[in-house]
């Protein structure tokens, strides 16, 4: 659950927001009648890798541009390394961006992007020429000083753009989607290279994407965001097995609504009944509702197993079996399902005995991470 | 394999149809350029005999002298300030959203629809209304009014074109918003500013509708002495200062592309 502080520790730095590389208290900003980011609360610990993850218009980039100084937020206040930023115009914020399509300076050489923001800090000639020297190695960029970007190619140019933002020694390094316009391959060998410089480095990162997978295996802690607003903030682990609602859950890895009744709310736990079998989900998002209600359980495809015993909580029928090497994704048609249709993923062998198509089986739900949410639109 | 005869025939078409507008757009180049190396003191083509006379004719004829040093003076001055006043009201039309961007927008490209005629008279009657006829400086703001137009698109394209992410980039490295405009924001818009003012100084050193209104005998440029030639003479320094006048333009466009490259002044040239 976000944490709202009062609005009294907006004006003065507490202890704790020294502590934070960057924090936002409340931050809204509107363009025209449209909120595109709606009382974001958030605090990001030194040398931390945030990500900031959601569906293109959800407010992570304006999220991102409203840190480094590019847009002024109508309410709330930014807060960089404990002192307040908000009117803080971007040159002097001392924060390093990528873009997506790396903007680099076109009529300048590799060496001149880089040294460009040392030059605007007035660092002397001799210095300039040995950090970008050690940066442009670090990078493995030694050799390629004098070419002109467009001489490069993608993966080059991103590695200077990070060399140009990183020879700074930004505060914050914000990252906007920048590996969207690689090709797969690179695109993986720059996400391992990218978090091991950071990690080195340990420079605060806000790496703003809509790609969960990358999000998944790059960040310390995701900030899910839709429609303007902070969902949840967690680390990767927590936001796939405790989703905080039903958008987490659905952008956040795959997985299948079953119908479900609310038996019994406890205080951290409730119990939810499918097909006379209970599972235990977390209470939390169920807030509100009350026993014998209708409520939608939220189970991961690897939760769900083929069962030969009495377990079986329903029935359904293989609608379409994916073989993917080391294991199988099912398609089961059962009106159980909340759209008519689940998804389960076997291990190669366990799947074994499934003939395919057409053949009914019975499902178990295994596994202790199935959260249930309110039914849509309640 | 052979293309069927139809097609060659349609290939063919489609060349000679190539060559004739070719030809149509340098023909009146041509005979004016061969009539002009007449000896004698009809413009007739073709020349019976070569000859420089009339060159020599144009060049030291006093009114040209006088029209060409003048058309020069205000072609630099009404360039270079519709150059700098072109540059700003793009910059700000890309630039900002305010009331009333669209009647500013057309109101700036208004000159292109109004005849220059129209222009030319507008002013010559506010001209006497302040007792500035017969000055350079009447003429150099009716040329500034013809040629921002073409200015303002220029800058104006150039600055669409620009990746405003470059801007913030630098920004972020700490360059303050007067570093951001002179390392990254004009050399990027060079070409478009560049292509503005070669428009503008072409455009005003050949303008004539207008200039015939707003310019007297002391202010008179280029196109204006050889209108005002012509009427007294017909012989073939006409042709001798327009080859001349050819060959002043085509310089500067070749100029521009040895340093720029044509491709990049006329924002034609493709991303890589």
């Amino acid at each position: 659950m976000l944490s709202r502080p009062g609005r009294a520790s907006v004006t003065a730095p507490t202890a704790a927001s020294v502590e934070a590389a960057v924090r936002l208290d409340g931050v809204t900003k509107r363009f025209g009648p449209s909120v595109a980011l709606d009382q974001a609360w958030l605090k990001i610990g030194r040398g931390e890798f945030m990500t900031l993850l959601g569906p293109s218009g959800c407010g992570k980039t304006t999220l991102l541009n409203l840190v480094a100084g590019f847009l002024a937020p109508n309410e709330g206040e930014i807060f960089i390394d404990g002192s307040l930023v908000t009117d803080v115009p971007a040159f002097a914020r001392q924060t390093g961006i990528v873009f997506q399509n790396y903007a680099l300076f076109p009529h300048m050489t590799v060496a001149s992007n880089v040294a460009y923001g040392l030059k605007a800090r007035g660092v002397g000639k001799d210095e300039i020429g040995k950090r970008v020297a050690d940066v442009l190695a670090m990078m493995k960029l030694t050799g390629y000083e004098a070419r002109k970007p467009r001489e490069l190619s993608g993966g080059q140019q991103q590695r200077v753009a990070l060399a140009r933002a990183l020879v700074i020694e930004p505060k914050v390094l914000l990252l906007d989607e920048p590996f969207s316009a690689l090709d797969k391959n690179l695109r993986g060998a720059m996400q391992v290279e990218v978090k091991e410089i950071q990690r080195r480095l340990g420079v605060t990162t806000i790496f703003v994407t809509h790609d969960q997978s990358e999000a998944l295996s790059l960040s310390d802690r995701i900030a899910v965001m839709s429609a303007g607003r902070i969902c949840q903030i967690d680390t990767p682990e927590a936001l796939y097995r405790r989703p905080a609602d039903r958008f987490v859950a659905s952008f956040i890895g795959e997985g299948s609504l079953l119908s479900a009744t609310l038996d019994r709310m406890e205080d951290d736990s409730a119990t939810v009944s499918v097909g006379g079998r209970a599972v235990t989900v977390p209470s939390a998002p169920l807030a509100g509702q009350s026993p014998g209600a209708r409520v939608d359980l939220f189970v991961r495809p690897e939760h769900l197993q083929v069962t030969t015993t009495g377990d079986a909580a329903f029935e359904g029928e293989v609608a379409a079996s994916i073989y993917q090497g080391d294991h199988v994704d099912l398609y089961v048609d059962t009106p159980q399902a909340a759209n008519g249709r689940l998804m389960m993923r076997l291990a190669a062998r366990d799947a074994a005995g499934i003939s395919g198509a057409g053949s009914k089986i019975a499902i178990a739900i295994t596994g202790e991470d199935a959260v249930a949410f309110p039914p849509a639109g309640a | 394999m052979a293309k069927p005869l139809s097609h060659r025939m349609l290939s063919f078409a489609g060349k000679a149809l190539v060559v004739a507008i070719l030809g149509f757009i340098i023909l009146p180049a041509f005979v004016v350029t061969v009539a002009s190396f007449n000896d004698k003191a009809i413009l007739s083509f073709p020349p019976q005999q070569v000859s420089l006379r009339w060159f020599y004719n144009a060049i030291n004829y006093r009114d040209f002298r006088a029209g060409f040093h003048n058309g020069m003076i205000i072609m630099l001055a009404a360039s270079f300030i519709a150059l700098i006043v072109g540059a700003a009201f793009a910059y700000v039309i890309d630039r900002y959203n305010f009331r009333g961007k669209q009647l500013l927008e057309a109101l700036l490209l208004a000159p292109l629809v109004v005849p220059h005629f129209t222009v030319g008279l507008g002013i010559l009657i506010l001209a006497a209304q302040m007792g500035l006829t017969r000055t350079f400086t009447v003429v150099v703001i009716c040329h500034v009014i013809l040629v921002l137009p073409f200015v303002l698109r220029s800058v104006y394209i150039s600055l669409r074109n620009l990746d405003h992410r470059l801007e913030l980039a630098a920004a972020s490295l700490g360059a303050q918003p007067w570093r951001v405009l002179f390392t990254v924001t004009l050399p990027l818009l060079a070409p478009g500013l560049v292509s503005g003012w070669l428009f503008a100084a072409i455009l005003s050193f050949n303008e004539f509708t207008a200039s015939l209104f707003v310019t007297a005998q002391r202010t008179q440029t280029l196109p204006v002495a050889m209108y005002n030639y012509v009427r007294e003479y017909a012989d073939p320094t006409m042709a001798a200062i327009s080859v001349i006048f050819i060959v002043v333009t085509a310089t500067l466009l070749a100029l521009a592309n040895a340093f720029l490259g044509l491709g990049k002044v006329l924002n034609v040239e493709q991303a890589r």
